[in-house]
């Protein structure tokens, strides 16, 4: 009799083990995404923005998502890329928050905490080969000071008084920096609403990703607000100005 | 106890003549042996008690809790051995963890009951374990709203309204039952808990001991914390203060026996 092949599930081969016919394969990239968010420092805390879309490919699929999700009471959490790997994440820092609420020691995760706890998941699955497919915007008040940090895919991680990620980092972080930079501590609430609404208006003109129904969100020292969506208003008369790009 | 020494009582896989497990309830003696612990069930919320007996006074107030929180939504009170307890308790906090993990959603009391009270269970088969020296007091605020379980070292596990373990368990058991849970609110129930565990402790036996209260309500954001300091401290004079009104009566009393 032939002797009989059995066929291993992908997840149970390892190379060099299991019946070798294809190399093992990873994720080649998002599936469902969420464009850009943005945040800066301003007076009180922190400000961040992110639309109500996640895409599939090119359609715009789902249409009331949320990217900005509070952690704890002084922790928000924006997110870019696959919203697949958005919602693991969210359910895996639950699961850190249960477990140090459980402990009952007195202690709180603060916002840097979170942060490195964070970037360390992102960095072990980068270095696993197997990346969550995101860009995350780590926002919140810890001790009195102003966190505002980034990380995505590769786990790379900065912090600075305005941050963005995918098409924000090209359009919003210019004119961040120029209104926000260096000038943190002086913009009011009402000044860092204007500047935010600035950089997603002109994102929703730019970024065939976006869309006009976004929510907002602040850190402050009395706790994270998120807003429901909303819409900006927008003046379309430009576009009959412009010249070239095939047009 | 009349079977010590009839060979009966050595393993938990050896029922006696008469159908009992002697270890089982040599198991339930270990709980006897603790400090009292109760839980109420009221009508926003649930409270659970417990009569923290410290062996020295060199122990730091507030340590060595005895309620722990199995997540968020679930508070744990226990009577007997304290070892066996935190494995308990970690074995709800995994339980409870899994749940989420498989549902996205708060695992409901009756389900997390029922699989503390089936784990228990398991140590009551096999010859080469021993029971859990435990009962466990399970607070919880699901979709049915507050919910109060009891689970002991049998492995039986049933919904109260109110319930005690440990030492003064009868005695707080009358008191309980004295109560109309149904309209009591979550601040009255801490006070009457408070009372409760002061009424119940025996100076005569142990000197020592410190009230743990704590409650899931409205004002934990329905989640599982010991009460605050001020509660706390406004409960414990409450218990105090009844417990010399009782004194006073058991005075007047032996005076008209003059």
């Amino acid at each position: 009799m032939d002797p009989v092949t059995l066929e291993l599930p992908h997840t149970l081969q390892r190379p060099g083990h299991a019946v070798a016919q294809e190399p093992m394969t990873r994720p080649a990239g998002p599936i469902v995404t969420g464009t850009s968010v943005v945040a800066f420092k301003y007076r009180d805390g922190i400000i961040m923005a992110a639309d109500c879309l996640a895409s599939y490919g090119s359609l715009a699929r789902f249409r009331s998502e949320n990217r900005l999700f509070k952690v704890n009471e002084t922790t928000l959490l924006g997110a870019a890329g696959d919203m697949g790997d958005f919602q693991y994440m969210k359910h895996k820092l639950e699961d850190v928050m249960t477990h140090e609420y459980d402990m009952d020691d007195g202690q709180r995760l603060g916002t840097k905490s979170v942060y490195k706890c964070l970037s360390n998941i992102m960095y072990g699955r980068r270095t696993a080969i197997n990346p969550l497919w995101n860009a995350y915007v780590v926002g919140g008040v810890d001790g009195g000071e102003r966190v505002l940090g980034y990380v995505d895919l590769y786990g790379t991680t900065y912090t600075a008084d305005a941050v963005a990620t995918g098409f924000g980092k090209q359009i919003a972080i210019p004119m961040l920096r120029r209104r926000v930079e260096g000038r943190a501590d002086e913009i009011s609430e009402e000044e860092a609403v204007a500047i935010l609404d600035d950089c997603m208006r002109v994102l929703f003109y730019r970024d065939c990703r976006a869309l006009n129904k976004l929510r907002r969100a602040k850190v402050t020292a009395q706790g994270v607000e998120i807003s429901e969506p909303y819409s900006l208003e927008t003046n379309w008369t430009y576009a009959e100005s412009i010249v070239g790009y095939g047009a | 106890m009349t079977s010590i020494g009839t060979g009966y009582d050595l393993s938990v896989s050896t029922y006696s003549p008469d159908g009992r497990v002697f270890q089982v309830e040599y198991a339930q003696k270990a709980v006897d042996n603790s400090g009292t612990a109760i839980g109420l069930r009221v009508k926003d919320g649930v409270v659970l008690a417990v009569e923290k007996i410290k062996h020295s006074r060199l122990l730091v107030p507030g340590s060595n809790k005895r309620i722990m929180t199995a997540g968020r939504h679930i508070g744990v009170a226990a009577a007997g051995w304290m070892s066996d307890t935190r494995h308990l308790v970690k074995r709800a906090r995994d339980e409870a963890h899994h749940y989420h993990s498989v549902y996205k959603a708060d695992i409901p009391a009756k389900i997390i009951a029922e699989r503390m009270g089936m784990y228990v269970q398991a140590y009551t088969l096999y010859s080469s374990v021993r029971p859990f020296g435990v009962s466990t007091i399970l607070a919880c605020v699901d979709t049915d709203g507050p919910q109060l379980y009891m689970v002991e070292p049998s492995g039986q596990f049933t919904g109260y309204r109110g319930c005690a373990a440990g030492k003064g368990k009868q005695a707080a058991k009358t008191e309980i039952e004295k109560l109309k849970l149904e309209e009591l609110t979550v601040r009255d129930a801490v006070k009457e808990a408070a009372r409760i565990i002061y009424a119940a402790h025996d100076e005569a036996k142990d000197k020592l001991f410190e009230l743990e209260l704590s409650w899931i309500c409205a004002e934990s954001g329905m989640l599982h914390a010991h009460v605050p300091a001020d509660v706390l401290a406004e409960a414990i004079q409450h218990a105090e203060r009844s417990l010399d009104e009782d004194d006073d009566d058991d005075d007047e009393m032996e005076d008209e026996d003059l």
